[in-house]
């Protein structure tokens, strides 16, 4: 028996949440503290010829105007081809350009409108399967393709799926599609960074994963870890949206730059805009299934449109590989997987990442394939389930398997009769 | 018309970052009046990982919950975390709270062993103090641990990790990626009202069950299921960033334009059970499973309308205007 553990203990900090007790970064307001704000690529896809900040930095309030050369460190992240800041190249509409600090958000709003800049404007691709077409425009120098270990596609193969459509009676095609999404978390994007008196630069942050920023935020910053602190540990959701650097870059770099207290949050536009955002999935389903049930092949193509720059959008495609036929025995498995580059905001992590949208699609194949041979969507289901020691088309064994379980307790929930050769089965037996 | 119809799916999900590798420390302090200063690295944005952490503390070092402070305010004091994302934190961050603990014990064992001329291994930790397995009476209590430790010159603190096996190169030619933390099951049912007028999608119903390997925190699991539920409804029904995709065509810039759902959203019933088979590597048998709340609704949704009115429509948002064309396409 436990004590604590499976006991329902109130939030620990349930009370502060509801009451608004809780103070978020937005409520750290320092003395002398300066706004930013960050003049963003107006274009989806161009050339940066020229730019003057000093109508910016010559306007009454502002303190300091940074762009790309001010950059202490690197202003590359990711992969090295994320810029923080435009050098030359544009990839997708709401780029940062340059960051202005002002006493007030509406100086450093005026401020962002007396910076000159010169684009060339170049024909952008959005459908990735356009993308895909060696004509097309290329998103990045390398390719619109982003080039996995198997090559063009992530491949996962198992058994032989010409074999297994061979012995399937009947064979269901679909395609699927999910369309982009943010995350939406109430609390918006904000970071709030100064020194402090041993010269450290401490910055609060809404991070979702505050070590993982630190990897990237030393090499911008030019400082070792010992010079460097993120304040934070409590975010006002996260979603999957505050996984990857949105302001602490640009705060801290005009923290450090001033020696002054430096805020810089985004409003709800610049959140739904530029920001990360759950790229659109589109899935070629292919599957064959016995009279009898069992599901024998499934054969899969995955199109992943990741936008501008690669930091989750290719390791989207590869977490597919686990669930991508779904929570069951299939014997015969092909999936390619391709991650395309095309100038839209960059694809990252994102509730239920990279499993919702092949849940989705396994889930109503299994449906269709109900249909195609006139069973029950309960038993197409229960006949398929995972047992323990089941292989994942990936070889990854399943361990403590319990789907069977959901199934039936969900099915006496619902007060749906289930007949006795389906109640007898258990996730631990085949 | 409206017409009611019910979709079945089930689904599984997997704990952590790319099947494993992902590390997580953990350091807890014993404070001069017995109260523990627990120092993680782990975010909480909403999930409850503080509550839920906290617990296994609790529970391990069998001390009340309320005499552990979560402490994850900086990363000069929080130990290092990979991240609040992958509905790893209890899976991974639990286990490395569990070492943490079990060196805080046998160094609490060693200081009172050192201190009362006994063996080590004859002290037992249990019910929020210290005494001789032989001699229950013989005992100290973590209030009195905490100040004849601090006051004497001692700093009982344990450290653990935990990383799951990984990171494992991806096969070239197979795709095989053994390693995986855990694996959590879900089956949903939900009943949807289809106004085949307007092409509005209602969720009447759902009911689900949820086999997550141990509810470490009930009441969070609750929360994080109905969270779900709520956002499996927005992404199956109204959530889209580009809702012309592939076009390019940005059209949203507020949630007038980005539409979640809401509590009005919700279904009227919202029915679930909480399964445990445990795992065998998780803490308590607990596998990781915050975010697979949406993940069944939405195929349930979409097998629900085609009950409903007899097509598939297979893109998500599954927006008015889709099931008005498909309607449409339905007469021809």
């Amino acid at each position: 028996m436990t004590k604590y553990v499976g006991k329902p203990i109130p939030r620990y900090d349930g009370i502060g949440h509801v009451t608004g007790a809780t103070a978020y970064v937005d409520d750290i307001n320092m003395p002398g503290m300066l706004y930013a704000k960050v003049l963003r690529s107006p274009v989806h896809k161009g050339v940066m010829k020229r730019i003057d900040v000093s109508g910016a930095e010559n306007l009454p309030g502002v303190a300091a105007v940074v762009t790309a050369k001010d950059v202490p460190g690197k202003n590359r992240y990711y992969n090295d081809e994320q810029p923080v800041f435009v050098e030359d190249h544009i990839r997708y509409r709401g780029e940062r350009i340059a960051a202005v600090a002002a006493v007030d958000e509406d100086t450093a709003m005026e401020a962002l409108e007396k910076i000159k800049i010169e684009i060339e404007e170049q024909p952008p691709v959005f459908d990735p399967f356009e993308a895909m077409k060696p004509a097309a425009p290329k998103v990045r120098p390398q390719g619109n393709l982003w080039i996995f270990n198997s090559g063009e596609s992530r491949v996962v193969t198992k058994g032989d799926v010409e074999k297994g459509f061979a012995e399937s009676d009947e064979i269901v095609e679909r395609t699927y599609t999910e369309k982009m999404n943010d995350m939406a978390a109430i609390e918006p994007h904000v970071a709030v960074a100064y020194t402090d008196a041993s010269d450290r630069l401490l910055i609060h942050t809404v991070s979702q994963a505050r070590h993982f920023h630190l990897g990237h935020l030393c090499p911008i910053f030019n400082l070792p870890l010992s010079k460097i602190c993120l304040v934070g540990g409590t975010v006002g959701g996260g979603f999957g949206g505050k996984n990857e650097v949105q302001t602490e870059h640009v705060a801290g770099l005009l923290a450090l730059k001033l020696r002054k207290p430096v805020k810089y949050r985004l409003t709800r536009q610049e959140v739904l805009q530029c920001t990360t955002k759950r790229g659109a999935f589109y899935f070629e389903y292919k599957s064959g299934v016995k009279k009898n049930g069992k599901v024998m092949a499934y054969k899969i193509r995955a199109v992943h449109d990741i936008g501008a720059y690669n930091t989750m959008g290719a390791y989207a495609v590869e977490k597919h590989s686990f669930y991508i036929v779904g929570p069951y025995d299939v014997p015969h498995v092909r999936y390619d997987g391709y991650a395309v580059f095309t100038n839209k905001p960059v694809s990252s992590s994102m509730r239920g990442f990279s499993t919702i949208n092949v849940n989705y699609a396994h889930e109503v194949q299994m449906d269709l394939m109900a249909e195609a041979i006139g069973m029950d969507p309960w038993e197409i289901r229960f006949i398929n389930a995972w047992r323990e020691g089941d292989i994942a088309p990936n070889q990854w064994k399943v361990v403590a398997a319990g789907l069977i379980e959901t199934l039936k307790k969900t099915a006496e929930l619902e007060g749906v009769k289930l007949p006795p050769h389906l109640l007898a089965m258990s996730s631990q037996r085949r | 018309m409206r017409k009611r119809g019910k979709g079945l799916s089930s689904i599984g999900y997997i704990t952590g970052f790319f099947g494993g590798g992902d590390p997580n420390q953990a350091q807890i302090g014993l404070k001069m009046d017995g109260t523990f200063n627990l120092m993680m690295g782990t975010v909480d944005i909403g999930q409850g990982c503080k509550t839920a952490l906290s617990q296994i503390a609790a529970e391990e070092l069998d001390v009340p919950v309320e005499a552990i402070t979560y402490t994850n305010s900086d990363t000069d004091i929080a130990p290092f975390c990979m991240g609040a994302f992958a509905s790893r934190a209890t899976f991974i961050g639990g286990n490395a709270i569990l070492n943490a603990c079990r060196d805080l014990k046998r160094k609490m064992k060693e200081f009172v062993g050192a201190l009362w001329g006994v063996k080590a291994e004859n002290l037992v930790v249990a019910d929020n103090q210290i005494f001789l397995k032989d001699d229950p009476q013989k005992k100290m209590s973590m209030g009195e641990l905490g100040a004849a430790s601090t006051f004497g010159g001692g700093y009982l603190t344990g450290l653990g990790a935990y990383r799951p096996d990984g990171p494992f190169q991806v096969d070239p030619v197979t795709g095989a990626m053994p390693a995986l933390c855990a694996a959590s099951f879900a089956t949903t049912v939900v009943e949807v009202e289809v106004d085949t007028e307007t092409g509005g999608v209602e969720v009447i119903r759902s009911t689900q069950a949820y086999e997550i390997g141990k509810a470490i925190s009930p009441l969070m699991c609750r929360g994080q299921i109905n969270g779900g539920v709520a956002m499996g409804i927005g992404m199956a029904l109204t959530e889209s960033v580009y809702p012309y995709w592939p076009s390019g065509d940005l059209a949203v810039d507020n949630f007038g334009d980005y539409v979640l759902a809401t509590a009005a959203d919700m279904p009227e019933e919202n029915r679930f059970a909480i399964l445990e088979v445990p795992h065998p590597d998780g803490p308590y048998g607990a596998k990781g499973f915050s975010e697979m709340g949406a993940n069944a609704m939405i195929p349930a949704i979409t097998s629900a309308i085609h009950d409903a009115i007899g097509v598939w429509i297979t893109e998500f948002p599954t927006t008015p205007e889709l099931v008005l064309r498909a309607l449409a396409d339905k007469k021809k």
